[in-house]
């Protein structure tokens, strides 16, 4: 092989997480490192964003971006890296779907603040200070902070994005896969796969793949909690009262969680034809919830009783993917009313 | 505002027993407010949850689901499945900060031509005492987001 192609690893609103899986290629990194080389990747080497920014437009083959665009520094690295990269990878659910600080959109960023900086029980805070986005020292030193948005975003709400890879995050054989593709491409075997699509994955749902027995039909009993629960670890979550994604959640995962007893949370997002994920599982789990006696004679408050046992919906069904879900985050009505 | 304020009410009707109540109601040409459009599906139950979160999406003020009366699916329990989604859905829609009766479910049989105009009249009025969804457009800015959204388009 020519030359070595050049790949980033950026990060955005991110646990880093997805830096640790690709470390996960363990030995396959030295395969990786035979046709490319480490540039921009924070958590690994020692580069500076000016050291990006003096690159060639394009000089970066790929480019894995993790976590979500929630402050103006996240999405400072999205933009560089997109005018860097040939290839720009939305890498794990975070990137992809907004991911777990996606749940940020469940509130407001006054009342985020609020609470880091004068609410909590731990908070000694009486200047009241609150995070600016520039300071300077008095010796004259100039510092600067990235600024915090309203709402959590996904990569592509800020820049194009070639391919997504759901999972929180992606799995070793994921990992893998995307080495193969990378090195295909290379060597000209193969060519990428279409823009835009989501890689790495299937296009069916997780129970389609799901090692447990699956009966005829599944009735949830009752909700119960995977914490105080022991579980057969070879039938169906659903049918043991253990609400579990799969329905409405993509394959492709290895059912990594399923084989360790773990029901499913939605990392890996919802299959190409689902518009909300949450709305999808909301669908599946309500039919599936039983109720005893003949439902024709149950008044519509039972009904919203048993609906209730459901504590939050917004939460639950929307783990990952809040800020890909249609109403992307949360409005209050009344807020509107002060403003307006 | 409420005297400008036309609101975007959407009333799914199932096929066998809604849409015929309301196709009644303009045979019988009840007076409804000309705020509605209706979108028929074979049932009740076939309005997908994601549905109605696209159509608040969209802007919706309102959004109606009437299928048959309970024991009378045409398709034996669809409506039990709809009622219980519908359920849910007004918990999920309260904590999105919507008000829970943006979303409302009615029973309206074939003959209930006079319920159809009742019912669409009566969520009318609420959805007009409601204002617009804070999911409008053009009615939350802020939920547009951060300047930093409105960059990018």
């Amino acid at each position: 092989m020519a030359e070595k192609i050049k790949i980033a690893i950026g990060q955005g609103a991110t646990c880093s997480g997805c830096d640790i899986a690709v470390l996960d290629l363990d030995v396959e990194l030295l395969k990786l490192f035979e046709v490319a080389d480490l540039t921009f990747a924070p958590l690994a080497t020692d580069i500076k964003f000016k050291d990006v920014e003096a690159m060639e437009d394009g000089e970066i083959t790929l480019s894995l971006y993790h976590g979500a665009v929630r402050n103006s520094e996240n999405e400072h690295v999205a933009k560089l890296l997109r005018r860097k990269s040939k290839i720009l990878v939305a890498y794990g659910a975070c990137a992809a779907f907004g991911g777990i600080p996606g749940l940020a959109n469940a509130t407001t960023r006054q009342r985020i603040l609020d609470t880091v900086y004068e609410e909590t029980a731990t908070t000694v805070n009486p200047e009241h200070v609150r995070p600016q986005t520039r300071h300077v020292t008095p010796e004259g030193h100039e510092l600067e902070l990235p600024e915090l948005f309203e709402q959590v975003l996904a990569l592509d709400d800020v820049v194009d994005v070639d391919y997504f890879i759901g999972a929180c995050p992606p799995t070793r054989e994921m990992n893998m896969q995307l080495l193969q593709v990378v090195l295909d491409f290379l060597s000209g075997k193969a060519d990428l796969p279409p823009k835009g699509s989501t890689i790495l994955a299937c296009e069916r749902t997780l129970c389609e793949e799901c090692p447990r027995e699956k009966p005829e039909k599944v009735f949830v009993d009752q909700i119960k909690s995977v914490d105080y629960t022991e579980l057969d670890p070879n039938k169906c979550f659903l049918e043991q009262g253990i609400l579990c994604f799969g329905p409405a959640t993509r394959g492709g995962c290895d059912s990594k969680c399923i084989k360790v007893n773990m029901p499913c949370r939605g990392c890996m997002g919802p299959t190409a034809s689902v518009l909300d994920h949450g709305g999808s599982m909301l669908s599946a789990f309500t039919s599936i919830l039983k109720i005893s006696g003949a439902e024709t004679e149950l008044p519509e408050e039972e009904i919203q009783k048993l609906m209730s046992q459901m504590r939050d919906p917004l939460g639950t069904f929307y783990r990952f993917t809040l800020p890909k879900s249609r109403l992307r985050r949360v409005v209050k009505e009344e807020e509107k009313d002060q403003k307006a | 505002m409420a005297k400008e304020f036309t609101p975007k009410i959407l009333v799914f009707c199932c096929n066998w027993c809604s849409y015929a109540g309301a196709d009644l109601a303009g045979i019988g040409r009840y007076q409804i407010k000309p705020y509605f459009r209706v979108i028929r599906t074979m049932c009740s139950a076939r309005v997908d949850p994601e549905w109605i979160m696209e159509a608040f999406r969209l802007g919706a003020d309102g959004v109606m689901v009437a299928g048959c009366h309970p024991g009378d699916c045409h398709y034996i329990g669809g409506n039990y499945r709809t009622r219980r989604r519908v359920a849910m859905l007004q918990s999920l829609l309260t904590q999105f900060g919507l008000d829970a009766d943006r979303l409302h479910l009615e029973w309206i049989s074939a003959g209930e031509a006079e319920k159809f105009a009742e019912s669409v009249n009566g969520f009318i009025n609420r959805i007009l005492e409601l204002g617009p969804s804070p999911y409008r457009p053009a009615a939350a800015p802020e939920s547009a987001g951060s300047k930093q959204e409105v960059t990018h388009g």
